[in-house]
C-alpha cells in the first residue's frame, strides 16, 4: 500500500511517500491511521488531531469507514488551500 | 478545460481562445486570483476597518498539490458547472510552485449566451475549487515557513451550491 503525505502531514512525518503493509485487521481508513500514527513519534504527532486530516483513496475523497486494501493508494492531508 | 501547470499565463490570450470562432457567447466572466502580501495572522482584531493591519509580511508563496488528483477533481468540478449551466466554454487554470506576491494563482472564466449563467457558475467554479481541489500554500514569511490554514468561510462559500456525494467535508 502506497501512503502519500502532503503539505503540513509530509513535513511532520518527514516523508513525501511510503510503502507499507499493514496487518490484515487494518481494513478501513480509520484504522490505518491508527495504525500509522504507530510507526514513529512523528507518525504519532502528525496524525494527533484526526479532525485536521482529510484522507483520499485512489484519488477519491474517504471517509473513517471506508475500506482500505493492499495496492490502494492512500493520500493524507490538510484540508485544502487552493485558489 | 482545466490545466494545472507551474508557468504563468497571459489572461487576455486565454480568453480570446475561449470565445473564438464561438459567436453564441454572448456573455464571458473569469476570476483571477493573486498572490497576496498580508498573511492572515498578520491582522489585528480592528481587521474590518484594515487600521493596524501589517503589509510585506508574506514574502512568496508555494503552491504544493496532488498530482493526478487535482486534475480528476478539476475535471469534475467544471463538468459539474456544464451541468448545472448551459455553458458555451469554460476554462480552469492553476499554478503551482513558488510565486510571489501579485503573481497570478488561478484563472476560471466561462462563456454562455448570457450573463447570468456565466457570473454563476464562475463563482460556482472558484468556490468548489478553493474547498475541493488538493491544492495547498506555503508562505514564506521572516518567521519562516507556514502552512495556510483552511477558511471556515470557504467552506460556507462552497456549501451555498449545494453539497456532492464524493467530497468528505
Amino acid at each position: 500500500m502506497q501512503i502519500l503525505y502532503f503539505a503540513w502531514l509530509k513535513t511532520h512525518t518527514g516523508t513525501g511517500q511510503e510503502t507499507v503493509d499493514p496487518p490484515e485487521q487494518v481494513r478501513d481508513v480509520a484504522g490505518l491511521l491508527d495504525w500509522l500514527a504507530g510507526r514513529s513519534e512523528a507518525h504519532a504527532k502528525a496524525l494527533r488531531d484526526r479532525q485536521a486530516v482529510r484522507v483520499a483513496v485512489n484519488q477519491e475523497y474517504a471517509r473513517p469507514s471506508d475500506p482500505v486494501q493492499p495496492g490502494d493508494e492512500v493520500a493524507l492531508f490538510p484540508p485544502v488551500t487552493g485558489g | 478545460m482545466i490545466r494545472v501547470q507551474r508557468e504563468d499565463f497571459e489572461i487576455g490570450a486565454e480568453l480570446d481562445a475561449l470565445t473564438r470562432d464561438n459567436p453564441g457567447v454572448g456573455g464571458l466572466c473569469s476570476f483571477v486570483g493573486l498572490v497576496r502580501d498580508l498573511h492572515p495572522d498578520a491582522r489585528t482584531p480592528d481587521s474590518e476597518s484594515g487600521e493596524g493591519r501589517v503589509h510585506g509580511e508574506v514574502r512568496a508563496m508555494t503552491l504544493e498539490h496532488y498530482p493526478g488528483m487535482t486534475e480528476k477533481m478539476l475535471r469534475r468540478i467544471d463538468a459539474e458547472a456544464h451541468r448545472r449551466w448551459p455553458l458555451e466554454a469554460s476554462l480552469v487554470i492553476h499554478r503551482y510552485g513558488r510565486m510571489e506576491p501579485g503573481e497570478r494563482i488561478v484563472l476560471v472564466a466561462t462563456a454562455s449566451a448570457h450573463r447570468q449563467a456565466a457570473f454563476e457558475s464562475c463563482q460556482f467554479l472558484i468556490d468548489w475549487l478553493k474547498t475541493k481541489a488538493p491544492f495547498w500554500k506555503l508562505e514564506e514569511t521572516p518567521d519562516g515557513g507556514c502552512w495556510v490554514d483552511a477558511r471556515v468561510g470557504d467552506d460556507a462559500a462552497a456549501a451555498r451550491w449545494g453539497r456532492d456525494d464524493w467530497a468528505a467535508e
